[in-house]
């Protein structure tokens, strides 16, 4: 099977997410960065499918060049190809993003033939648009679920799964077909360190796309205000009990 | 905030392994109405404690380190939270096992068990190395692996029961505020601004770990560390690691030569390295706790930077290459300029104290001479003046050298460093006003701290063919050293030699207090007539040494300080400290004012007596006399002042003139001695060779705090009537009687191996020992070790100075010494000079 995981290279930041002066970005100054946690699950899938079924994983991503550090990631947990599609700015837009990915899967697929399934993350870390998978699918004419927690890839067709009040849905896609992950659906793995010196001798290849912006601008980033909380000591040792217990059925958790 | 104290006698700013020691220790002390404040919370602030990896090698070649080690390790041993897991430092290379030697010696010097393992040894204790990379390994069984947060805690606790010590997390510190005093850069620290309110106080002590120097700025003062990165990789699970169900079972393995640790924590084992490229960071660049990923000296790991360990920690532990990486973080620890830690009272600000880079191995310890200098004016558990924060210069306290040598030193961390070893950068910083005339003479700089001084001169190299001398044997031996030293000191001996001392720190007391305020720093009397000069100890409240220099006598109510260049941070510092609050004294550092230039050997007077017509006998210019004469016999008139002293065993003097007039002077006296055989000579004669035969003992190495000058046989007949520091321990340890331990020579008496090569000890702490080949220990648990070595080429034979208890330190007393693990014959020579022991040369 053929599995393209599309990944985003975004912040890693503590609780408090500092902005830069033009209110226009993260302040990345002292972050490390990381793989959006849905897309991380997606790749992790993917990698347990080609493990269990065969096949091979090649991950795309649109970013700056040093998202080849994402790329390296993935080829560390198991990833087979890497492709970069490279943008002088941090971040597009999701429809120009769309249609760059979109680009570069037409060109990908038509040297090695068309992916089985194309799996991106239900949304970034960052941006959190929830509009790329969507975009792309829809570019490319190709069924889509988002949401989804769980994937089986058997003898017949592809089954998604989607976590709904009290169950699941279960859908059963026709492939070619694209799916939106969830965290959760797995727990990814992380790097060996044979994997991790493997991975930098994993090819990459860069995919140059020229698309025009969409239509969407940031205009600026706000900070919600702090939550602050408020800690309330009851007492201590055994003396605490009776206050608890009032606390406790006050929540209405004593029956 | 209605809790919060207004006031307190000791505020500690920082709650990781140190400022919680700290509290506790002072609390043991007696101190109360302490306040321990840290911007993060608790148990674990953010520091550099919560992500230490808490093991504790105990052999170390520098003393403080190692008995501050050991000392910090019985520390977290009595409260039991610690353990013995044994670690071994394995070797790739000859030159690491050669490295491992010298290990074993150090081992033997601090009483530290340890053995040497062959590489099948190691593998029986860590069944899972790959002995086939590895050429052997140095075993210490008493390794330990401790509970630093924990530790942190009991100790608070007990700060908080004991002395009602009042905790406040997540209280960030502001500003630290200051009053001026009488005397001019005299300032003290009257409180900590924080953002739940100020609190005054008598006493304010960093223990802010990589913050330190931003927080010591806030005072202006200076605690010299910049924030380095270390990265470490917690890999896992390993099934071998979780089968022992300990958080640690194995011994931890040191890879030396590649500079990285590997250490069982439960069933993964962490990978740390000391490989990587050096990574700094200003204290400015690190998050706060809210910010921060992690915590905020958990920095994002940098994995480009850590492949090579990795591949590496693979081939010594192939199990590692399928372990996955679960955490890995660029943690950061505090490295200074020279290496060593940052104890004690802030240069630039009374009453504000530094106890910061330290790493957790010797936290306690270091918290306890902290807690010991703030309570008796010195540290009793040991010598601190490695660690004493006022020994740097202004020039080694700004960013640019602080960072410069933190990267050149980071991969030195577990280096094979040289007793000898010389910086590559930052050098010429200061240099005397020869220093080009000495680079045209090929001049060898050795730098002490700041300074380029001449080690031995290139265009001496004949001497070695004229005394038929050899380089050394063995390579580490042979190296940062020349036989053309031992030329220069045989030709002063014969003709004279011109020795650069321009690295002298030269201070001026004034005033009409001037004299009176010098005897109270002095123990010998400082109070003699104009134009005098005297040698003495200067002596910290308990008796023990502070420094040794020499002070002038220049006028009514003007006193001039002479120290070494090691010492004239800690020296300067101690004079400013003590200076009198009335006004009656004033100081001036006049170091770059003056030079010195010393011309010794038989032939000075003569060389001496070509520019002057002054009476250059002992009746013209006695021993000790300070004579200011102009050089004025050829060539450009020169000003200076004759000081009839000599530190190598001839006669001769220190020629002290305007640093501006420096150059004339050393081409009037190289002239002038050109047909008298005058040679440059550098400071392999003037600090070691020579000394080492006259037996004249070194700030630093002979001297330190805890030896007085009875043990040392620097003691008077009489002491004087004025009152001086340290006066009372002085005068109870004479009424003790003689001392416990006495100063010696010792000559070693072959210097053959067990390969038949001769072999040279260093003066790095060597431990001397009895023919039976046990230490040598007195009642205070002092060790008999050699604190200086070095060639005495009028002798003919190798010289060691080491302090011996009273009943072996006769001359003929056979005794051994070890250097590289191996023992050698050596003789008790004297506890005086060995060469001209009365001085006849010197008085000629």
């Amino acid at each position: 099977m053929r599995i393209l995981v599309c990944v985003k290279r975004v912040p890693a930041p503590g609780a408090k997410i500092n902005v830069t002066a033009d209110g226009l970005a993260v302040d990345t100054q002292h972050l490390g960065f990381t793989t959006s946690p849905h897309e991380e699950c997606a790749l992790e899938e993917a990698v347990q499918v080609t493990e269990q079924y065969g096949g091979e994983v090649t991950v795309l991503t649109l970013g700056p060049v040093a998202a080849e550090e994402q790329l390296r990631y993935a080829a560390s947990v198991g990833a087979h190809k890497l492709v970069l599609v490279p943008i002088e700015e941090v971040d597009w837009d999701p429809q120009r993003t769309a249609a760059a990915l979109t680009s570069a899967i037409g060109d990908l697929e038509a040297t090695d033939g068309a992916f089985d399934l194309l799996l991106f993350g239900n949304e970034s870390a960052d941006a959190g648009g929830f509009q790329v998978g969507v975009r792309v699918a829809h570019a490319l004419g190709r069924p889509i679920v988002n949401g989804i927690k769980g994937i089986d890839v058997g003898d017949g067709p592809v089954t998604a799964r989607r976590e709904i009040d009290g169950g699941f849905e279960v859908y059963e896609v026709p492939t070619p077909a694209v799916l939106g992950v969830k965290e959760g659906i797995n727990l990814p793995r992380y790097p060996t360190m044979k994997g991790r010196l493997a991975s930098k001798k994993a090819e990459l290849t860069t995919s140059e796309q020229v698309v025009d912006a969409g239509g969407q601008d940031r205009v600026r980033l706000h900070r919600p205000v702090e939550q602050v909380s408020e800690t309330v000591i009851l007492g201590e040792g055994p003396d605490a009990a009776a206050a608890v217990v009032d606390v406790l059925e006050e929540l209405g958790v004593l029956a | 905030m209605s809790d919060f104290p207004e006031r307190a006698k000791v505020v500690v700013i920082g709650a990781g392994i140190v400022g919680n020691c700290l509290v506790g220790h002072l609390a043991r002390l007696g101190w109360t109405d302490l306040v321990l404040l840290d911007k993060g919370p608790l148990p674990n602030p953010g520091g550099s404690t919560g992500h230490a990896s808490n093991f504790i090698f105990p052999v170390d070649h520098n003393k403080e380190m190692a008995l501050l080690g050991e000392q910090s390790a019985n520390q977290f041993r009595d409260l039991g939270l610690s353990v013995d897991s044994g670690g071994i430092e394995v070797a790739r290379t000859e030159e690491r096992m050669h490295e491992l030697t010298r290990r074993m010696t150090s081992a033997k010097a601090w009483g530290i068990e340890a053995h040497l393992l062959t590489p099948a040894q190691v593998k029986e204790l860590v069944p899972f190395v790959n002995e086939e990379v590895i050429l052997g390994g140095f075993y210490s069984p008493t390794v330990s692996v401790v509970d630093s947060l924990e530790t942190g805690t009991v100790m608070r606790k007990e700060a908080i029961e004991t002395a009602g010590c009042q905790v406040f997390a997540n209280t960030e510190v502001l500003d630290i505020l200051t009053e001026d005093g009488p005397n001019e850069g005299d300032r003290t620290v009257t409180g900590v601004v924080t953002d739940k309110g100020t609190i005054e106080a008598e006493y304010v002590a960093i223990a802010c770990g990589v913050w330190s120097n931003r927080i010591a700025n806030m005072a202006g003062a200076t605690i010299p560390l910049v924030p380095a990165v270390h990265q470490m990789a917690d890999v896992g699970p390993l099934d071998v690691l979780a089968e022992t169900n300990n958080e640690i079972g194995y011994p931890i393995v040191r890879d030396m030569d590649t500079f990285c640790y590997e250490r069982q924590s439960a069933g993964s084992m962490e990978v740390g390295s000391y490989g990587h490229r050096p990574i700094l960071h200003h204290p400015d660049e690190i998050p706060s706790n809210e910010e921060a990923a992690l915590s905020p000296t958990e920095m994002p790991f940098t994995p480009d930077d850590f492949d090579a360990q990795m591949e590496t920690a693979i081939e010594l532990m192939d199990m590692l290459g399928d372990a996955e990486i679960k955490y890995a973080i660029n943690g950061l620890l505090s490295m200074t300029p020279d290496t060593m830690p940052c104890l004690g009272e802030t240069a630039e600000v009374r009453n504000l104290w530094s106890a910061a880079a330290v790493w957790v191995k010797e936290g306690p310890g270091m918290a306890q001479v902290v807690a010991e200098w703030m309570t008796y004016g010195y540290p009793r558990v040991i010598d601190a003046h490695g660690a004493d924060v006022a020994r740097f210069y202004d020039e080694e306290r700004n960013d640019e050298h602080i960072w410069a040598r933190a990267d050149e030193h980071f991969n030195k961390t577990y280096g094979i460093v040289h007793p000898a070893e010389q910086w590559e950068g930052r050098r010429n910083l200061s240099v005397g006003p020869y220093f080009s005339r000495q680079e045209e003479l090929g001049a060898m700089f050795f730098q002490a701290r700041t300074w380029e001084r001449p080690q031995w001169f290139e265009s001496n190299a004949d001497l070695v063919g004229r005394y038929g001398l050899e380089e050394r044997e063995v390579e580490w031996d042979n190296r940062w050293w020349s036989p053309i030293t031992t030329g220069e000191h045989l030709n002063l001996r014969e003709n004279c030699g011109l020795v650069d001392l321009s690295a002298f720190q030269v201070y001026e007391l004034e005033g009409p207090g001037a004299v009176e305020y010098a005897d109270r720093l002095a123990v010998n009397k400082v109070d003699v007539p104009v134009g005098r000069s005297i040698y003495t100890p200067w002596l910290n409240a308990d008796g023990g040494f502070h420094s040794d220099l020499t002070m002038m006598r220049l006028g009514e109510d003007r006193v001039r300080i002479v120290t070494g260049v090691f010492d004239g941070g800690r020296d300067s510092f101690w004079v400013r400290r003590h200076l009198p609050a009335d006004g009656s004294v004033t100081y001036r550092n006049i170091t770059r004012d003056v030079t010195t230039l010393g011309l010794w050997g038989p032939n000075a007077p003569a060389v001496l007596g070509q520019l002057t017509d002054h009476d250059l006998t002992q009746e013209g210019s006695p021993y000790g006399s300070v004579l200011d004469v102009v050089l004025d016999r050829g060539g450009t008139p020169v000003p200076v002042s004759l000081f009839r002293i000599s530190y190598v065993g001839d006669t001769g003097w220190e020629v002290y003139t305007d640093w501006d007039n420096g150059p004339a002077l050393w081409d009037s006296l190289m002239r002038a001695g050109a047909d008298l055989g005058i040679r440059p000579t550098g400071g392999g004669v003037y600090g070691s060779s020579g000394r080492l035969e006259k037996g004249y003992r070194l700030m630093g190495a002979e001297l330190e705090s805890e030896y007085n000058p009875l043990e040392a046989g620097l003691a008077r007949p009489r002491v004087k009537a004025a009152d001086f520091i340290g006066k009372e321990a002085y005068l109870a340890a004479r009424e003790r009687g003689a001392p416990e331990v006495v100063m010696c020579t010792l000559t070693v008496e072959d210097l053959t191996d067990g390969q038949g090569r001769k072999r040279y000890m260093m003066g790095g702490n060597e431990p001397i020992l009895t023919t039976d080949g046990d230490r040598i220990t007195d009642s205070h648990g002092r060790v008999s070790r050699a604190t200086s070595a070095g060639w005495g080429p009028s002798v003919g034979k190798h010289l060691l100075m080491a302090y011996l208890p009273n009943e072996l330190a006769v001359p003929g007393t056979r005794l051994q010494v070890m250097y590289m693990n191996e023992l050698y014959p050596v003789e008790v020579a004297s506890t005086g000079a060995i060469f001209d022991p009365d001085d006849t040369r010197m008085k000629a």
